[in-house]
């Protein structure tokens, strides 16, 4: 048994660290929570320059060929750093629909593309309230021409691509849909997290490419929604990490009543729990992430324990540590809330605690059948 | 990162799991605990046989009893042995705290003598360090050890001692100094139980049961060859000690879930299956999630022993979730039973009274080793490296120190 990452793993980690501890620092997410542009075009560029969309693309598409141990070490520091860049709707949802649903000549023309940033995937599902339900689809395709309207697509404002899940003939399925094209009208969305920002997308006879990979639209939803699961909850344990070093280096350094506010037991055991629940996520995700890389039998009830455990754990660090801050906490100025925000838009993109712990009980329960 | 056994690993798991299905009582649906005296006889025998076939204390040197392997492969013992009905933890806390301080501390002579019968479970040994005035604060501890000639004298109580009524030996922590500041006057010792000086009173719990003693100390003697470390050097001993506990319960400590799991998939509320109820899978969601991310915390954390780390504070965190969530999880099961689920009659009961046992029993576990509040203070302290609170007894010696009960 090796229950852990590698030394190789460890090294990337820490590349990707060092560069987004230089590069991407609060004050620079906040010209992208602030308004100042819709994401930070200037850091995607030097990230697909770095190459981290080409990750997990196997090298005969364009990619890289490492895997998903790596593209997991990277998106803890993606997490930890708050970039606000397109990483999680182009790489982790777009192309792994791509790499799952659509058909060999697609991935021969569009992974290359994706691998060096040539354009921006999203994944376009939600219609309503409440998470993804294929039962309720609303938009169809009917000869290659798409209408209807999306929902909370991240990063849908300025992506270049979406796939998109639509029935045709009753029969759902994922197709590409270029956004640039006059028959799509989308609109930004005032969002919690504008460094996550989500759009509406309306489609009214846009033309669409069906994914032509012999694979059910429900079960690649299904898939891609498991292997994202994993991914994000490594940007929410690397959340978790920095919202804890704040608390900890901010109780540390202030004193109240004579003493290292961060002395008082109170504090510590506020902190501790932080501490407990980051851990218990981050060994939940480590499970996920070896069962994600091996594509094992356990990938679906891991997925989503990692998932429900990175939802409790991130909401329980942003939302203490802004408690530890006290008023300092609440206010723009500081930092407590970029997390805060985030944690929100982490759990919430993809269902949100309710669903994915319905779909860990039905996992569990079928993997224990009597 | 992988589960894999490396190919000697594997053959070493083969030769275990041919070993236990030739040797090992299988687990049975209806195995009933036995009284607490049967127990202790079925342990002892089983130690014996495990040790005579060479698997005993896996990670130890062969020279005093083990079988010279690594940690890992004691895993892989332990992840195996579980599959069967035996009491493979019964002598856990002579094998995990006593053995480890005798080995760093003990005298060459001593450890060839007494280690392999500690391995053997030929011998039994217990910790006495908790006393009546020295609880979460242990290093208030006040029994006496006083020097007269090569022999020191003891005199005191100590309690919550597991086993002391088996015991041949003890590893005991002492006041040697009470003149000097209160961590630097302690001293570290094996004692023999077995002697006129002793007297071991068992403790009737809450429960009914009694697992713990009080153990009086009335002039009982310790030769100084038995001292384990320095005059005075007892606190860094005891730590050393404490340290070793961490690794030897990680992973064994149980957390509730897999009984809860078994119940849900066969109970039935008000006509309902109880795992289509929307409450009931919430909570198993919750639970789950708990009981998983302990599961993979302790592989982390024998992945890192195995690269050769030391068992962290890190472990402060199984016993802190896991002794939580077995009380709660009893409780909730007693709740989802309603009128009936207060019959703790073992006939009557699901799964023999597990969970009406568990609800009286888990208190102590969650004090056992240290309290909820302590386990928080060592991951505070030694893993975020937060400040301690200031102290009121630093500085003054140790016999001008209120402690205990005053009012």
């Amino acid at each position: 048994m090796n229950f852990d990452f590698s030394e190789d793993q460890k090294f990337i980690q820490e590349q990707a660290r060092n560069f987004l501890s230089a590069e991407c620092t609060t004050a620079r997410v906040r010209k992208t929570l602030e308004g100042e542009q819709d994401y930070d075009q200037a850091l995607w560029a030097q990230i697909v320059e770095l190459g981290w969309p080409a990750t997990a693309i196997s090298e005969d598409q364009g990619g890289l060929g490492l895997g998903y141990l790596e593209l997991c070490v990277i998106a803890e520091e993606m997490g930890r750093a708050l970039a606000p860049v397109p990483f999680i709707a182009s790489v982790y949802l777009a192309t792994e629909a791509i790499k799952l649903a659509a058909g060999k000549a697609q991935q021969d023309a569009w992974l290359p593309q994706l691998a060096v940033g040539e354009w921006i995937g999203c994944l376009a599902s939600v219609e309503q309230a409440g998470a993804f339900n294929p039962e309720a689809l609303k938009c169809s395709v009917t000869d290659g021409k798409l209408t209807g309207t999306k929902t909370a697509v991240l990063h849908g404002a300025i992506a270049d691509k979406a796939i998109v899940v639509a029935t045709e003939g009753g029969k759902p399925g994922l197709y590409l849909v270029e956004l640039s094209q006059a028959a799509v009208s989308r609109k930004a969305l005032k969002c919690l997290d504008p460094t996550q920002p989500l759009a509406e997308l309306v489609f009214d006879q846009a033309d669409a490419e069906k994914l032509a990979g012999d694979i059910d639209a429900i079960a690649a939803i299904s898939k891609i929604y498991d292997r994202a699961a994993v991914l994000l909850s490594f940007e929410q344990i690397g959340g978790c990490d920095a919202a804890l070093n704040m608390a900890k280096e901010y109780t540390s350094a202030r004193y109240a009543f004579g003493r290292q506010v961060a002395s008082f037991q109170a504090i510590k055991h506020k902190l501790a729990d932080m501490f407990v629940a980051k851990e218990l996520a981050r060994s939940n995700a480590y499970y996920g992430a070896w069962a994600l890389s091996v594509n094992a039998d356990e990938l679906p009830l891991s997925a989503a324990t990692a998932r429900v455990s990175a939802i409790d754990a991130y909401y329980q660090c942003s939302k203490e540590n802004i408690q530890a801050h006290g008023g300092m906490g609440f206010t723009w100025e500081f930092d407590c809330h970029l997390y805060y925000r985030r944690a929100q838009a982490l759990s919430l993109t993809l269902g949100g605690s309710p669903y994915w712990k319905e779909l860990l009980v039905e996992r569990l329960l079928n993997a224990n059948a009597a | 990162m992988d589960f894999k056994d490396s190919p000697e690993q594997a053959e070493f798991r083969a030769e275990v799991q041919a070993w236990l299905k030739a040797n090992a009582k299988p687990k049975t649906k209806d195995t009933v605990r036995g009284s607490q005296e049967n127990r202790y006889k079925e342990a002892k025998a089983w130690y014996k046989k495990v040790f005579d076939a060479g698997y005993a204390c896996i990670a130890w040197p062969k020279e005093y009893g083990g079988a010279g392997l690594s940690q890992i492969h004691k895993v892989i013992w332990s992840q195996e042995v579980e599959k069967y009905d035996e009491p493979d933890g019964y002598f856990v806390i002579g094998q995990g705290n006593c053995g480890p301080a005798m080995m760093h501390f003990a005298t060459e002579q001593q450890k060839t003598e007494l280690l392999p019968r500690m391995a053997s479970a030929e011998d039994v040994w217990c910790q006495l360090f908790s006393e009546p005035s020295a609880g979460s604060d242990v290093a208030g501890l006040r029994t006496k050890a006083q020097l007269q000639g090569d022999k020191w004298i003891i005199n005191g109580q100590k309690i919550w001692t597991s086993g002391a009524q088996h015991s041949d030996y003890g590893v005991i922590l002492c006041r040697t100094d009470p003149d000097v500041s209160k961590y630097r006057g302690m001293t570290m010792f094996f004692i023999d139980m077995k002697q006129p000086g002793v007297d071991v009173q068992p403790i009737t719990q809450m429960d009914g049961g009694s697992h713990f003693n009080e153990v009086f100390f009335n002039n009982a003697e310790i030769p100084d060859s038995q001292r384990l470390g320095d005059v005075g050097g007892g606190w860094g001993a005891a730590l050393l000690v404490l340290m070793n506990e961490r690794l030897a319960i990680s992973g064994i400590q149980p957390d509730g879930f897999p009984e809860l799991l078994k119940l849900v998939q066969s109970l039935d509320i008000d006509g309902e299956p109880a795992r289509n109820n929307p409450l009931v899978r919430e909570r198993l969601a919750h639970w789950y999630c708990q009981h998983a991310g302990l599961k993979a915390s302790t592989n982390r954390m024998l992945t890192a022993v195995a690269k050769g780390g030391i068992p962290g504070a890190e472990a402060a965190l199984g016993k802190l979730v896991g002794a939580v969530m077995n009380q709660d999880i009893a409780n909730y099961v007693l709740q989802l039973l309603g009128d009936t689920g207060a019959i703790s009659d073992e006939s009557l009961a699901e799964q023999h009274a597990h969970f009406q046992n568990t609800v009286m029993f888990a208190p102590g576990i969650r004090l056992a080793g240290g309290t909820d509040e302590v386990m928080r203070n060592i991951i505070a302290e030694q893993v975020l490296g937060l400040p301690q609170e200031p102290r009121a007894d630093k500085g003054i010696a140790f016999k001008d120190i209120p402690s205990g009960n005053q009012g």
